[in-house]
């Protein structure tokens, strides 16, 4: 069991991937004039899936919109 | 002189002294970046050559990994100064209006969805908490099947079978350990976190690092509250074997930059 202290050196550089999920599934959807965002991610998919989904063969869908729930005493619906 | 297109990076509440600090910054396409306002909401933008980023160029450019890089840490970085001095809503990659009117448009049109998002996440950082298998020792030793080596050499097929018996065992094991290290995490974030997101499971060349990520969570978390998330999730996480926990982060609220699901909204979140 190991850990990682992201912040241990100050100019490390953010992994791409951890950059991309906050970058192509997080953010603010706006359409934007060229109707781009949803699209281009789709597009990205598609084009970058040979880079990024590994050779299994899988083809699940990269970079689903997150699935957020909020924390709290309640809990959350299982 | 070029078509210019306005790409944006974020929505922020504009004031003199973020116009300042991004007086000497450069963003997407090495361009200066400015506010566009529109009364108590400003977007932060830059201003970009069409035949870079009109939707045909985009088409050809984002099956470039390189040039994706550069745009996304670009965009980023951006965030990041934005970050240091306000609270910030990231807007998703390659998000590009013609001119400052249209963004004006878009920022009238939606100023009391932004308002309310930018008060819900004042004061909050977004934590990444990704959990791996260690790559998986396949030499182990196991218990020498009954009868010895002999009977092993004799009967390849059993010692066949007693192998993949003992690995997958060994990979029960680890299950286990991540099931339990999801929920100690769970604990923890329940006690520090208002919101959790959920990322699919990173794979693939770009997922770096060894092993196979079986976790990939965001939470957002209150800023006082940040330092002591990250110190007890990795302290709640050790002495679990065959695992490793990776804290990313502090983040802009990248995962919690939308209006909350109203299904999800079960009372109001803790202030």
């Amino acid at each position: 069991m190991t850990t990682e202290r992201d912040r241990d050196l100050p100019d490390r550089r953010i992994a791409l991937i951890d950059l991309l999920d906050r970058l192509l599934s997080g953010g603010v959807v706006l359409t934007g004039d060229l109707m781009l965002s949803i699209a281009d991610v789709d597009l990205v998919r598609i084009s970058l899936r040979a880079v990024i989904v590994s050779v299994s063969g899988q083809m699940e869908e990269l970079w689903t919109p997150v699935v957020r729930a909020p924390l709290s005493e309640e809990g959350r619906t299982q | 002189m070029a078509n210019r297109l306005r790409y944006t990076y974020a929505v922020v509440r504009p004031s003199s002294a973020l116009e300042h600090v991004l007086s000497d910054v450069r963003g997407v396409a090495n361009a200066s970046v400015a506010l566009v306002r529109s009364t108590t909401v400003a977007a932060a933008v830059s201003s970009v050559p069409e035949e870079e980023f009109s939707e045909q160029a985009l088409k050809d450019r984002l099956e470039d990994l390189d040039w994706l890089e550069t745009v996304a840490r670009a965009h980023h970085s951006v965030v990041e100064v934005l970050s240091a001095h306000t609270t910030v809503l990231p807007l998703r990659l390659a998000t590009l209006y013609a001119d400052d009117a249209h963004v004006r448009e878009m920022l009238g049109e939606r100023r009391q969805t932004f308002t309310a998002l930018l008060d819900r996440l004042a004061d909050h950082v977004e934590w990444g908490v990704k959990i791996y298998t260690e790559p998986s020792n396949e030499t182990a030793p196991s218990e020498p099947p009954v009868g010895g080596d002999l009977s092993a050499q004799s009967r390849p097929g059993r010692a066949y079978l007693q192998r993949r018996s003992d690995q997958r065992r060994a990979r029960e094991d680890v299950w286990r350990a991540a099931e339990e290290m999801i929920r100690r995490i769970d604990a923890e974030a329940r006690d520090l976190a208002v919101e959790h997101a959920r990322h699919r499971l990173q794979q693939g060349r770009l997922a770096g690092g060894p092993g196979e990520n079986v976790a990939n969570d965001a939470y957002l978390v209150p800023r006082h509250l940040a330092e002591e998330f990250r110190d007890r999730v990795l302290r709640s996480t050790e002495g679990l074997p065959g695992l490793r926990v990776e804290v990313t982060g502090p983040w802009a609220p990248y995962s919690f930059a939308e209006p909350a699901a109203p299904d999800t909204r079960e009372g109001a979140p803790p202030q």
